[in-house]
């Protein structure tokens, strides 16, 4: 019996060459972007969403042309943080912040579901999230920007999804609290993020200065040789972004 | 996937996609040398799989579609929508789609309205200023 590899007459469904076709799209559509950075924890909580949201408000007040990928598609809060609106993707927030997130296509109040057999959805599932993410990445006409960030969920499976979409890994700006249980937490991520050779920008640390109690962000800061660009009290000011914005 | 005729020791052609219900995908193969069909069936999972990689069997006879996957997969939620509803939102450039359909749903869902139809559709875009959608 012959190999897979040894059949080598042409593939009419021509699979490899679509997939190509993919991921050129995304390439192109992402052309015209400055800079990419994923805003990732490995910590659900910790205020990701809030601090991607800010800090493109910030870059944007200082004249850059920003976008944002809400990657998070299970849970989308970037359309409510940046109250984006439109009937074109995509929606346009506060301070002229472009985005697209799956909040701006569910109903209100509605999970994301999608159409298919229900039984072991699980096998199939995942794939469909990461052709939505492609989606978002490719088919959006953002134009020229300056910075695109993306705000990912907790985990660390849209980071590797990211990686393929993007073809390289994208730099990568660390979220976490002071805790303790966030630094370990997180520091699985930077670690995978390390691994597939992605840049450590920085760490933020959010809900700075309550009850949260730890030092999360030096402990990971020394571990990982990259700096802390940012703490964030409970009630920061536009200009604790700004200055965050000036960091980057 | 390849399919080898193991009698002529050859690579079998694709020939035929076919979705014949309840989520099954048909792809049909035949030898060249001795002509023997056989027909490669997905279950509707396997079919959701393919369906979820955003790729045709047998190879793409038109260009993807701004959010094909998307919108074609994403269940939105919401009010329902009549027949005349949904085909005119069909009628909707795929790009904006999705948009504009969660427009009209959030329209609907503040004011108890339980179906969207196409009058309700006039009424949303005379008072949001949708013109065109």
């Amino acid at each position: 019996m012959r190999t897979y590899h040894q059949l080598t007459d042409p593939d009419r469904s021509g699979l490899a060459a679509q997939i190509g076709a993919q991921r050129r799209r995304v390439a192109e559509r992402l052309a015209g972007v400055g800079r990419i950075l994923a805003v990732m924890s490995g910590k659900g909580g910790v205020g990701k969403s809030y601090v991607t949201a800010h800090l493109g408000r910030a870059v944007a007040r200082a004249g850059k042309a920003v976008g944002v990928v809400d990657a998070d598609l299970n849970g989308p809060t970037i359309p409510a943080l940046l109250q984006a609106s439109g009937t074109t993707p995509p929606a346009v927030g506060l301070d002229g912040v472009k985005c697209i997130s799956m909040g701006l296509l569910l109903a209100d109040g509605a999970p994301l579901a999608f159409k298919g057999p229900s039984a072991e959805s699980f096998v199939w599932r995942g794939a469909m999230e990461a052709a939505a993410l492609r989606e978002f990445l490719g088919d959006v006409e953002w134009g020229t920007l300056d910075v695109l960030l993306l705000d990912l969920p907790p985990g660390m499976q849209r980071y590797l999804e990211l990686c393929d979409l993007l073809g390289a890994p994208p730099a990568v700006l660390t979220v976490t609290i002071p805790t303790p249980e966030s630094r370990d937490a997180v520091r699985r991520a930077m670690r995978a993020a390390v691994d597939r050779g992605s840049e450590l920008l920085g760490i933020v640390e959010n809900m700075v200065g309550g009850e949260l109690q730890g030092s999360a962000a030096a402990d990971l800061s020394r571990e990982f040789g990259t700096p802390v660009l940012a703490r964030i009290p409970w009630h920061p000011t536009p200009d604790t972004w700004n200055q965050l914005a000036t960091r980057l | 996937m390849k399919f080898l005729c193991v009698e002529c020791d050859q690579q079998m052609a694709f020939t035929e996609r076919a979705l014949p219900g309840d989520g099954t995908l048909a792809a049909t193969f035949k030898c060249p040398k001795c002509g023997r069909v056989v027909a490669m069936l997905a279950n509707p999972m396997e079919t959701q799989l393919v369906s979820s990689l955003g790729v045709e069997i047998g190879g793409r006879t038109v260009p993807a579609e701004a959010f094909e996957t998307v919108g074609a997969n994403v269940v939105t939620g919401g009010p329902a929508w009549s027949a005349d509803a949904q085909e005119r939102l069909g009628r909707v450039p795929s790009f904006v789609r999705g948009m504009v359909k969660k427009i009209y749903a959030d329209y609907a869902k503040e004011r108890g309205i339980r179906e969207i139809t196409p009058a309700i559709m006039d009424t949303a875009r005379a008072e949001l200023g949708l013109e065109g959608m």
